[in-house]
């Protein structure tokens, strides 16, 4: 599973860093930053589920291999 | 007193009026039958005015700057506003492109690191609080005066940087703005929120502290420090942006709570539920209905708006809407997939979002740390708020046990 994030459409809600906080880190001005090129291990998968299901922008889509 | 009853509203679809008490009593209704019959409702009322309820109509308006204006952002029947970009209140009732860099300067204040860092004193502030509230064992006491309102005026008072001691005369400032506008008769110049900010902004400029106003005054736009006009109506939107909307979230989760007896035990009985919960409570209960004004000539929903048309954007009706959330009219705590809009969306998402986020966990928290099974104790007693901020005013509780988790200090114990 791989993250594909907008960063043209993230407006700082912060969902993701609150919900999947190794999958995305957050700049000093609240902006979402994708961590490790958006790669997700197995382990993180439902939390990256949970990032792309609660972003109010629809900034962040998952794309399985 | 009681203000004299107003006529009811016949038709919500053709002329609306959401500062109605009606409205205030049964506004998600309101919204189900709108979005059945006539997805963009319309006023006279305010010189026209528009009520889109559909989740994709609120998402379109509030993406959309090149026909929208935010120079006014609270609906009434003036229109003399300062024009954009700039607007009264920056950013809030900014355009781009000075929008940006206006909020641009409050962002790190606000973002969630920053936000963290206040944790500690918001929860020991809502614990002495709690501890205070129980102290004489109540059977009763009111969630919404006793409790929730007080919450933010304190943390929001701490990060400007107001001195405790000074805390009782700042809340006096904030009660006569919030609650009682125009009523208090003529008051001394040294005795306004404005003459006290100017002073603790000319104190900070001397002698910087770790707070926002000493923050800011560190901070330049277009090339220029603040001036003390700008930060003075920055602290005071901080102020009026977040106080009463984050009691009304307060509340009305507390009201839930006290309605849904089974919510409440799975809170207390599975702790790590509660940020779901809490989205949930902002999604189901949002607080605030922002507004915009026509800038250009536009069509939503089929409905031809001309410049100068008000839009109320109705971030709780879109929240509501079943193309948007499946079972979109059920509470549903532990909801996974939740792309809620109460703190807005585009350009102007609420900047203290989550300040506001923490406030509300940690205030539920502290809440059900003492209080076990509660109840509202009079029906007719709970009042929500009319206009564009909603929450209950007034919300009388009934405490029925303390919480398992504190029994050391239940009132039971020590009577």
């Amino acid at each position: 599973m791989k993250i594909q994030f907008e960063r043209e459409k993230c407006q700082g809600h912060n969902r993701c860093y609150m919900l999947a906080g190794e999958l995305f880190d957050v700049d000093d001005e609240g902006y979402a930053i994708l961590r490790d090129a958006g790669t997700v291990p197995e382990e993180l998968e439902r939390k990256a589920q949970l990032a792309a299901d609660n972003c109010p922008e629809f900034a962040i889509t998952l794309v399985t291999d | 007193m009681t203000a004299p009853a107003r006529p009811a509203i016949d038709d919500w679809a053709n002329d609306f009026d959401h500062t109605h008490p009606d409205y205030a009593a049964a506004a998600p209704e309101i919204w189900n039958e709108l979005r059945e019959e006539c997805p963009v409702a319309h006023t006279e009322r305010f010189g026209g005015a528009w009520l889109p309820v559909r989740h994709a109509d609120v998402a379109a308006i509030a993406h959309d700057t090149e026909h929208f204006t935010s120079k006014a952002v609270i609906v009434s029947d003036f229109r003399g506003f300062i024009d954009a970009p700039v607007g009264y209140a920056p950013p809030i009732t900014s355009d781009p492109p000075f929008h940006q860099e206006a909020r641009r300067l409050l962002l790190p204040a606000f973002s969630p690191k920053a936000v963290a860092a206040l944790e500690p004193y918001t929860r020991e502030f809502c614990a002495g609080l709690m501890n205070d509230l129980l102290a004489n064992n109540p059977s009763e006491l009111d969630a919404a005066t006793d409790y929730a309102q007080h919450i933010p005026v304190q943390v929001i008072a701490h990060m400007l940087g107001v001195p405790p001691e000074e805390g009782d005369r700042f809340r006096v400032f904030i009660h006569r703005i919030l609650e009682a506008p125009g009523q208090t008769g003529p008051i001394a110049e040294e005795d306004t929120l404005s003459f006290y900010l100017w002073h603790l902004i000319e104190q900070r400029r001397v002698d910087p502290k770790d707070d926002l106003i000493s923050y800011l005054l560190t901070t330049e736009i277009e090339g220029k420090p603040l001036t003390a006009e700008h930060i003075v109506g920055t602290c005071a939107l901080l102020l009026l942006a977040g106080i009463d909307t984050t009691w009304s979230a307060i509340g009305a989760s507390i009201w839930h709570l006290a309605t849904h007896p089974a919510d409440r035990q799975r809170l207390h009985d599975n702790p790590e539920l509660l940020p779901f919960a809490v989205e949930e409570f902002l999604r189901a209960y949002a607080p605030v209905t922002m507004a915009r004004l026509v800038s250009e000539p536009v069509e939503v929903g089929g409905c031809p708006m001309k410049v100068d048309d008000w839009v109320l954007l109705s971030f709780p009706a879109a929240n509501r809407d079943p193309e948007a959330f499946d079972r979109a009219d059920e509470v549903i705590i532990d909801r996974e997939q939740n792309r809620h809009l109460a703190f807005g969306l585009g350009i102007h998402r609420c900047i203290g979002s989550n300040l506001a986020r923490m406030e509300l966990t940690v205030a539920l928290e502290e809440w059900l740390r003492r209080v076990g099974e509660f109840e509202v104790a009079d029906d007719t007693g709970v009042r929500w708020s009319t206009g564009q901020v909603r929450g209950p005013r007034e919300l009388p509780i009934r405490i029925l046990s303390m919480s398992g988790t504190d029994s050391s200090q239940t009132p039971m114990e020590s009577k």
